[in-house]
């Protein structure tokens, strides 16, 4: 066949290309390569290119996820030249899998952020309008799927760091049940939040990709066996889904006329595909949750970047002194502001005397909003809401204002919390920029979520392709 | 909040030290909002999903070769990782 | 001056000796390469997680039955953190508000009946890496040029005994430990070898007025790695604490390091900020509800323990032999060797002891004949025969068949020269120095190179010096 459009290109039509012997592993590759030469440096979604070909549908892993022999410095100057000596157990499966490696994408550092501006290298820009980001903190994993540089994509998400990328750059996210995709060897942020997902074009490739990455890790203990096999969607209805519209994720202050304009159509299109639409809540769930979110993933990331010292891998100040010295300019010569912040705001929760009145009172508020969802989950079999307040915002408009950034996950947080799977898929524009619908569903619920979100997105019909590069 | 950043490994230059207070002062003042909630006897989740008793067999797997060990070490000696005689 | 009671607790780290480590599968060797046994996981490379040793918590149950604890319903790993080269995660995984094993009791025998120590807590934790102090005064941190971390140890199983404060002596200490060291050897689930590190000892010390309740300030003694270390220490920082409070002071809560050389306490250099653990449940690793099948065969494992061995013993051989027995490992050996109680134990004790032959490698019966003949063969041909008894083919026959110059009339000239030749012994025996005698035997006995019998010089003696 001729010339491939890498910026239409789904991971399954590639696929089909591959099986059909089409076209070749090589060619594959060799024309992402040539979309990543000529816009990459536009759009800085790779830190790390790598260019693999294989049988299989090539793929970008977001920095955070180790690859053996292939630099991970999660967005950080910590890291930067440390070479993994082992794969993590996501990238293993990949391979397995078949999939060979375009690149690593770029990230904000240690995955602390809504928009890749964290990231030590630079950050990325949205395929979309390159003035803009391309929400955070997988940002050069949907740059790299939506501007065309790959067909698929990994991302990580904490506190909403796979959906609101993939919203932003209209795009499909997945934040998988919390245990079902092993965290082994994923650059950790918060333990008890990080889940590793897909970002693509279309909810099947989504299936497509989850399917390769889920399941028990004996490398993580967390890790659990999917109750039922992934079912890539095929439906076009909703016949029988009880969909539920929180008030509090829907109306929250902050929220864009544009984007709620976009969500509510999409809604009301649930209704006519056959969904039982109705009114619920979430009363505290969404007035705690960032409070909440902003001291356990904290806390847990004092710990987690505590092991950065400078002894056995990575950035080591130089001069001389004594261990302490060492220790303390390599870590803040090393560690980017974003980080620093998060590591001191941790600390601080956890030290004596203040553990009960902050990380303890926060894991309470935990379980208060997993409460409040399964509450909600009496009556509904899915939530629906916009997945970012906004839809993407100018490079270094929040930049100096880490609360106002910490916003843009208002919407996600909350059921990350609570350990829940939640879907992003694009419903729309608003300003020529897309829109993206949250669908949130129980944990394990992750068929149920791709053949609700296959269904809107077969009758939303909305085009990934940015619009400036359409017809290019 | 030098405590902290000591506690943390954190040497905040001089210059920087009134800045940084104020910003983590608002992020605190923020966050300090879960304390208007009273969740008196309400259980802790340190974890989304309640496992219990997963653990692995006592069967040795095979060690990284010492070249591999060491292949990002900043200091290598002798074998080994080098650090500063120990707070002399 | 008043009366003092020193207030003793024992924090014991016990090293596991699983196959593997704590929370990865690296190998849990001793003294190979440096850094030959490591892993990302034990190197705290990023993304890496633990995964728990099944083994090790099987283990810590054991040794927590063992010690008359309640084993948790549900027990959970935290992390603790500080900041050091041999931490590579900066922190440790280790128990806090819920260990796996709490409230036993340890029953100490005595010759005057049991003392009882309590067992406030023993919970499962990884050891720290190996940090060797390169330059300076022989391998010690102060004036140390630089430092090299091996992680071969770095993530070992150790179980963390902590006593309640009710060890009362450093000789006390020495033997609680002694004891307990036994135990956990007999258990198999630790070489629990001082020199090597496989069991370190920290000692919470205080004194207080026989007769006051409630405790005094208490120092943590450190870096006692011998019993014999553990006894001095203690000594030495009771003494301490013994003048600071006769001299009017206060003792302050501090760390306190024992070296062996000087037998003296110095505090170690005292960090410029204090502990802020920062205690969290590990968010990597999930609760541990150890089964009751779990339970009951750890319990079932467990055999009859040294303390009881000791009281059961005690009746034939009376405490000290008893004691000696069981914690120098010889009890099994004693209750299959035939023969007189107290002979076999004072022969095992003593000559066997000083030999260091594994008792395992001994055959019972062969030593029971060895003996039982040690009055009727020469003592020269006892000791080899002794020295043999390690050995697999070892038999007493042969050595029985030498026997010993019994006949008077060959031992006359002999007993006649010695008495010529020592005037001044012969003269104080006359004068009632009873003692003397044991001398004169042991001259005959060199005389005959040890062949003559004791029994029959002895009495030849008697007979010729007082006529
Ligand atoms: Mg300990
Ligand atoms: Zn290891």
């Amino acid at each position: 066949m001729g010339v491939i459009d890498t910026l239409r290109l789904t991971a399954e039509a590639a696929a089909g290309l591959l099986e059909r012997k089409e076209v070749s592993g090589q060619e594959l590759t060799r024309a992402h390569m040539e979309a990543i030469d000529e816009r990459d440096g536009e759009l800085h979604a790779y830190l790390h290119v790598v260019g693999e070909s294989g049988a299989g549908v090539p793929i970008a892993h977001k920095d955070l996820v180790t690859t053996k022999g292939i630099p991970t410095t999660a967005g950080s100057k910590i890291l930067e030249g440390y070479v993994p000596v082992f794969d993590s157990t996501v990238a293993a499966r990949c391979k397995d899998a078949g999939l060979p490696i375009l690149g690593k994408t770029n990230m904000d550092e240690f995955a602390m952020g809504s928009s890749t501006e964290n990231s030590a290298y630079g950050p990325s820009h949205n395929p979309w309008d390159p003035e803009r980001v391309p929400g955070g903190s997988s940002g050069g994993s949907a740059a790299a799927v939506a501007g065309g540089l790959a067909p698929w994509a990994l991302g990580s998400d904490t506190g909403g760091s796979i959906k609101q990328p993939a919203s932003l750059c209209g795009l499909v996210g997945l934040r998988p049940t919390y245990g079902t995709v092993s965290r082994y060897g994923i650059v950790a942020f918060a333990s008890s939040l990080d889940q590793i997902g897909p970002i693509t074009k279309t909810v099947r490739d989504c299936a497509r990709l989850y399917e390769v990455i889920a399941g028990r890790d004996h490398c993580d203990s967390t890790t659990v066996d999917l109750p039922e096999p992934v079912r890539i969607p095929t439906g076009e209805n909703l016949e029988g889904i009880r969909i539920g519209v929180p008030k509090e994720l829907n109306e929250a202050e902050g929220i864009e006329p544009g984007v709620s304009e976009q969500v509510q159509k999409a809604i009301a299109l649930a209704g006519e595909l056959g969904a039982e639409v109705g009114e619920t809540a979430l009363p505290r769930s969404v007035d705690y949750g960032l409070a909440c979110y902003y001291l356990v993933a904290p806390a847990e990331a004092s710990s987690n970047l505590a092991r950065y010292d400078g002894v056995r891998y990575g950035h080591r100040a130089a001069g001389d002194g004594d261990l302490t010295a060492l220790y303390e300019r390599t870590r803040w010569e090393g560690f980017g502001a974003e980080p620093k912040r998060r590591i001191l705001i941790g600390t601080y929760a956890l030290s004596a005397g203040y553990y009960e009145a902050y990380y303890g009172q926060a894991q309470k508020v935990r379980t208060m909003i997993a409460q409040e969802h399964a509450a909600a989950f009496e009556q509904f079999d899915l939530l629906v809401s916009p997945t970012s307040p906004t839809v993407a915002f100018k490079i270094g408009e929040k930049a100096e204002n880490p609360l106002a950034m910490y916003l843009s996950d208002l919407l996600t947080i909350p059921s990350n919390m609570a350990g829940l799977p939640g879907l992003s898929i694009p419903c729309g524009l608003s300003e020529g920029l897309p829109v993206g619908l949250q669908l949130i569903g129980p944990q394990f619920s992750e068929n149920l979520l791709f053949r609700a979100g296959h269904a809107l997105e077969r009758a939303l019909g909305f085009d990934f392709v940015p619009e400036r590069l359409r017809h290019a | 909040m030098l405590h902290v950043a000591r506690l943390a490994r954190l040497e905040i230059p001089e210059d920087q030290i009134e800045h940084v207070q104020a910003e983590l002062g608002a992020i605190l003042e923020a966050v300090g909002k879960v304390s208007e909630l009273d969740l008196e006897g309400v259980e802790p989740t340190s974890h989304p999903l309640d496992l219990v008793n997963v653990w692995g067999e006592d069967e040795p797997r095979p060690s990284l070769p010492r070249e591999d060990a060491l292949a990002n070490a900043p200091d290598p000696a002798d074998g080994a990782f080098r650090v500063p005689a120990v707070g002399s | 001056m008043p009366e003092w009671e020193p207030v003793i607790g024992l924090e014991i780290h016990v090293q596991l000796k699983t196959r593997t480590k704590m929370f990865c599968r690296c190998e849990n060797v001793w003294g190979e390469e440096e850094n030959t046994r490591t892993c990302p996981t034990c190197l705290a490379h990023p993304g890496t997680l633990p995964v728990a040793n099944k083994t090790a918590i099987e283990w810590a149950i054991k040794l927590g039955l063992a010690l008359d604890c309640e084993i948790a319903p549900r027990a959970l790993f935290h992390r603790k953190h500080y900041f050091y080269p041999d931490l590579p995660k900066g922190y440790q995984i280790s128990q806090y508000d819920i260990p796996l094993a709490s409230g036993g009791r340890f029953a100490l025998p005595t010759a005057e009946g049991d003392r009882e120590i309590g067992i406030f807590r023993a919970h499962l934790e990884e050891d720290a890496a190996k940090t060797i102090h390169v330059g300076g005064a022989a391998g010690r941190i102060a004036g140390a040029e630089y430092s090299l971390v091996d992680f071969n140890r770095g993530g070992t199983p150790l179980v963390e005994v902590v006593s309640e404060p009710d060890v009362r002596s450093p000789d006390e200490a020495r033997r609680f430990l002694q004891l307990l060291r036994r135990t956990v050897v007999e258990l198999g689930i630790s070489d629990a070898e001082m020199e090597k590190g496989s069991l370190r000892c920290d000692a919470n010390v205080s004194l207080r007025e026989v007769g006051e309740s409630g405790f005094r300030t208490k120092t943590e003694l450190k870096n006692m790695n011998s019993f014999k270390f553990v006894a001095d220490g203690i000594a030495a920082e009771l003494e301490r604490q013994k003048e600071v409070y006769e001299s009017g002071g206060e003792v302050v809560q501090e760390t306190l390091h024992y070296d062996p050389s000087t037998g003296s306490v110095a505090p170690l250099r005292s960090k410029e900020y204090a502990d802020d653990y920062r205690y969290f449940p590990e968010p990597d690793l999930v609760p541990v509800e150890p089964p009751a099948g779990m339970v009951e065969a750890a319990r079932a494992e467990i055999g009859e323990l040294p303390a009881a061995r000791i009281r059961r013993l005690e009746a034939e051989v009376g405490f000290d032999l008893a004691e000696g027995l069981v914690s120098g490992g010889r009890d099994r050996l004693f209750e299959e060797v035939p023969g007189d109680r107290r002979a076999v134990a004072n022969v095992l004790m003593n000559q066997f002891a000083a030999l260091s032959i594994d008792p395992a490698q001994v055959n019972p019966a062969e030593l029971g004949k060895l003996i039982a003949a040690r009055e009727t063969i020469p003592r020269a041909t006892f000791d080899e025969a002794l020295a043999a008894s390690g050995n697999g083919d070892f038999s007493a026959e042969r050595y029985l068949g030498e026997a010993t110059i019994s006949d008077a009339s060959e031992l006359d000239p002999v007993i006649a020269r010695v008495i010529a030749a020592n005037e001044a012994q012969v003269a104080s025996f006359k004068a009632g120095k009873e003692g003397v005698l044991g001398y004169l035997v042991g001259q005959v006995m060199r005389e005959t190179q040890g062949k003559a019998n004791p029994k029959v010089v002895n009495e030849r003696l008697r007979e010729k010096l007082s006529s």
